[in-house]
């Protein structure tokens, strides 16, 4: 049965974690915690092997500055599938993963045996993770077996790579719909095996889509999620993506989080943000909590 | 739900820092009589004083207004009158629309007094109380004008000199809510506060001097049970309007029978909260907490007395537990509180008796969130009651605190007679995805407001008020002038 989402009530929620304050020791943990979760991306047609090797090595000492302790590395960092080896090569030894975006991405509009091939390939280059796109066209028309026959078997072809499954949420519109295809995803690539803790995503956005992630369809993820876990045990991670620019932004999501899931999720283990300029703002917010000082935006690195 | 897990995940977790509101205010020692449009000591001479309910600490002295300072009050509304209900209705809103945009720029201020002498967290008197404040002068002032709109083809005058008297758990919003539309519709006032939480009340009186409201036009008298007496028995006073309990409110009705003063009540409730089966269950959830928890329960429209159709008992059950653990408990001028303290000694040792009782009579207790409680103050976890029965004490009386009432029902139909087999009948929610269900068990609902998938939510241009033992009489919107006109 479809689970019911009724929007007021998730909105006035969403809303709420916005009005937390978050200051002075709490911040820094947070900021801390929140540079270690971030996906650094670069999803675009100009993308090279040298945007991607200047990307890795952000990914891996995102800031140039002295701070104790030490600032962590970011998560991962996503790329297209032509350039997972040179990513591969970048990061090798860092415990920076790679992830590619796969199945046709973002509009996943291929035959399957091509999108299938696209992960395939992704992995014997050497990714991680697997950001795969679902059917939305199938999903809206109905075909619910067909997207879950399609994840499923984009598991499987995944091997060990952990999958992360986009919902493209701006797509598929409702709240109701973000619930239902939170439910199928996670069902799906049950079905395809047992899930370890942090081994199955679900996340919100390709970027490509407006609006992508909002607070509302994440607090609706979440509770899925949660839903998963009351009944079976199993912590599927969540990734929003697309649109958290600025690190208060981030700080909004982990209140969400902790206040939802519970501070089990916060690790990169289990959650993620999908950003590309996150990052630098990040780290303004946590050289300003160190010194007191608010640095130019020069000071810090592009990737 | 699976409560053996292992896992190799590593969470350091995460907590927030203390986040304290750091407004600097400053509070008189003593605290005047507003009358006639200065602060005047009381010839009573008395003077008692109020606390900060959160830490025990005085927080200053208050005037108790005697027989004859009200009778001073209730003479100056009464000459203040003739003039004031002449004035152009354009006139008056602007007065009422200064009075709103001054409370604005104050807003901090008021908030943070709110918050220290009543006990709400700051959150909910920054982003709640004060904001609905200011929007209820606002909506009055728009009023004030376009009253022979609001009631076509009658000639709409003032009633006259009204006596007020309001409740400690939304002091300022509850003044608002009576000196607004009395304003607006042209008629003078005399407003007693509630004993414990007069500090807003007085700094409002201070924003009506910068506003040069004329003097005389409202009055602001303190003091306990016996200021409220001298003033609704007061035989110069056209019209009494009450928010408290329905004990209070029967025996003004009782006194004020045959004396031809306007009546107006808004009393105690037990509202229901109706969940069926096809609701959206975690929003379902999120409105039985902000139903029952919002202000720690002093609220006469909480959702004290939830239904859950039975399938789905245990997952809501389950749910609300969980939630709960989210619910930060503690100083209420932190600003991550979202549940303060008690408003004053003798209702926190209600809401105990209360919860001793549900015990007894063979209530399950759950105290989900599992927090240290302050060692000074007055401080009560928030809580629900299971294996309880329409028939239970706790599920019939208003117990005005953050106590829930867990029962069931099977059918609609027993869904609406055991929400109506109540005294009371002020709120109610309903919640599913059907939306001929809403509107089928809306309609059969006694109660005055009904949330349909949402709960405990506010506005200017929406009337509040009950009916059975809930009272009589409507607070905002359109309907909210009529208490303060005579039709002729």
């Amino acid at each position: 049965m479809r689970q019911q989402v009724d929007t007021v009530m998730v909105e006035q929620r969403a809303a709420s974690f916005t009005r937390r304050s978050i200051k002075t020791e709490s911040k820094t943990q947070g900021l801390r915690l929140a540079l270690s979760m971030i996906d650094l991306t670069t999803l675009e047609g100009k993308d090279s092997d040298e945007k991607v090797r200047s990307l890795c090595r952000k990914a891996i000492t995102p800031w140039e500055g002295e701070i104790t302790p030490p600032l962590p590395s970011v998560a991962a960092v996503c790329v297209y599938p032509s350039l997972v080896a040179i990513a591969k090569r970048a990061l090798d030894g860092s415990g920076v993963n790679v992830a590619s975006v796969a199945t046709g991405f973002p509009s996943g509009q291929f035959p399957l045996s091509v999108r299938l091939d696209d992960v395939t390939k992704a992995v014997e280059a050497g990714a991680d993770e697997i950001d795969m796109v679902i059917n939305r066209g199938a999903f809206l028309s109905g075909y619910y077996d067909e997207v879950a026959e399609e994840i499923k078997q984009v598991r499987i072809a995944c091997g060990d790579a952990h999958l992360k499954i986009i919902l493209e949420t701006g797509e598929l519109e409702t709240l109701e719909n973000v619930r239902a295809a939170s439910d199928l995803a996670i069902e799906a690539a049950a079905s395809a095996g047992p899930i370890a803790d942090g081994e199955v995503f679900i996340k919100t956005s390709t970027g490509k889509i407006s609006p992508a992630a909002t607070m509302p369809v994440t607090l609706v993820m979440l509770d899925a999620i949660q839903s998963y876990f009351d009944k079976t045990g199993v912590r599927i991670g969540m990734k929003p993506a697309g649109g958290i620019r600025t690190a208060k932004q981030s700080l909004h999501y982990l209140v969400m989080v902790k206040e939802t899931l519970g501070n089990d999720w916060l690790t990169p283990t289990l959650f993620r943000f999908g950003a590309s300029t996150l990052t630098n703002d990040v780290l303004r917010q946590l050289v300003r909590q160190h010194t007191g000082r608010y640095t130019a935006n020069f000071d810090f690195s592009e990737a | 739900m699976a409560t053996e897990t292992t896992t190799n995940i590593q969470a350091t977790g995460w907590e927030y820092s203390a986040a304290p509101e750091r407004f600097p205010i400053s509070i008189e020692e003593t605290n005047k009589l507003f009358i006639d449009g200065k602060f005047i000591s009381p010839k009573s001479r008395k003077w008692f004083a109020t606390t900060n309910p959160a830490t025990d600490e005085k927080l200053a002295d208050i005037a108790t207004a005697g027989a004859a300072d009200v009778n001073a009050a209730v003479a100056s509304a009464k000459k203040a009158l003739p003039k004031w209900s002449k004035l152009a209705g354009s006139e008056r809103a602007k007065y009422l629309y200064r009075i709103a945009r001054r409370i604005q720029e104050r807003a901090r201020e008021f908030a943070v007094l709110e918050t220290l002498d009543g006990g709400k967290p700051i959150k909910e008197s920054r982003d709640v109380d004060i904001p609905l404040v200011a929007q209820h002068f606002f909506y009055c002032a728009g009023w004030a004008d376009k009253l022979e709109y609001a009631f076509p083809g009658r000639n709409v005058q003032p009633i006259g000199v009204c006596a007020q008297i309001i409740p400690w758990n939304f002091p300022l919003m509850m003044a608002a809510w009576k000196l607004a539309p009395a304003l607006a519709c042209g008629n003078t006032c005399v407003l007693k506060p509630a004993e414990t939480t007069s500090l807003t009340a007085l700094r409002l009186a201070e924003v009506l001097q910068e506003v040069e409201l004329p003097e005389g036009v409202v009055n602001i008298v303190t003091g306990a049970g016996d200021t409220g007496k001298y003033l609704a028995e007061h035989k110069a006073i056209n019209k009494l309007a009450f928010t408290g309990s329905t004990h209070v409110g029967k025996m003004l009705m009782r006194n004020s029978a045959g004396t031809g003063k306007r009546l107006t009540l808004e009393l105690g409730g037990k509202s229901a909260n109706i969940i069926f089966a096809d609701a959206a269950i975690d929003q379902a959830v999120e409105g039985i907490v902000s139903g029952i928890y919002f202000n720690q329960g002093h609220v006469c429209c909480a959702g004290s007395r939830l239904f859950v159709e039975e399938p789905i008992l245990e997952e809501v059950i389950q749910k609300l537990t969980h939630r709960m653990k989210s619910l930060r408990v503690g100083d209420p001028m932190d600003k991550n509180t979202d549940v303060g303290a008690i408003n004053s000694r003798s209702q926190l040792q209600t809401i105990e008796q209360y919860i001793k009782t549900g015990v007894a009579e063979g209530g399950q207790l759950h105290e989900a969130n599992n927090q240290q409680l302050p060692s000074k103050g007055n401080w009560c976890n928030p809580c629900f009651f299971t294996d309880i029965q329409p028939s239970h004490t706790i599920a019939r009386e208003e117990i005005f605190g953050p106590v829930l009432s867990v029962m069931t029902f099977r059918t609609p139909e027993e869904a609406i007679s055991r929400a109506n087999n109540t005294p009371y009948g002020l709120a109610a929610g309903v919640w599913t995805d059907k939306g001929s269900k809403v509107f089928e068990v809306a309609k059969r609902l006694e109660a005055g407001i009904i949330w349909c998938n949402s709960y405990n939510r506010f506005d200017a241009a929406s009337p509040f008020g009950g009916f059975k033992e809930s009272g009589f009489g409507r607070e905002g919107g359109m309907q909210g002038l009529k208490p303060y006109v005579k039709l002729v």
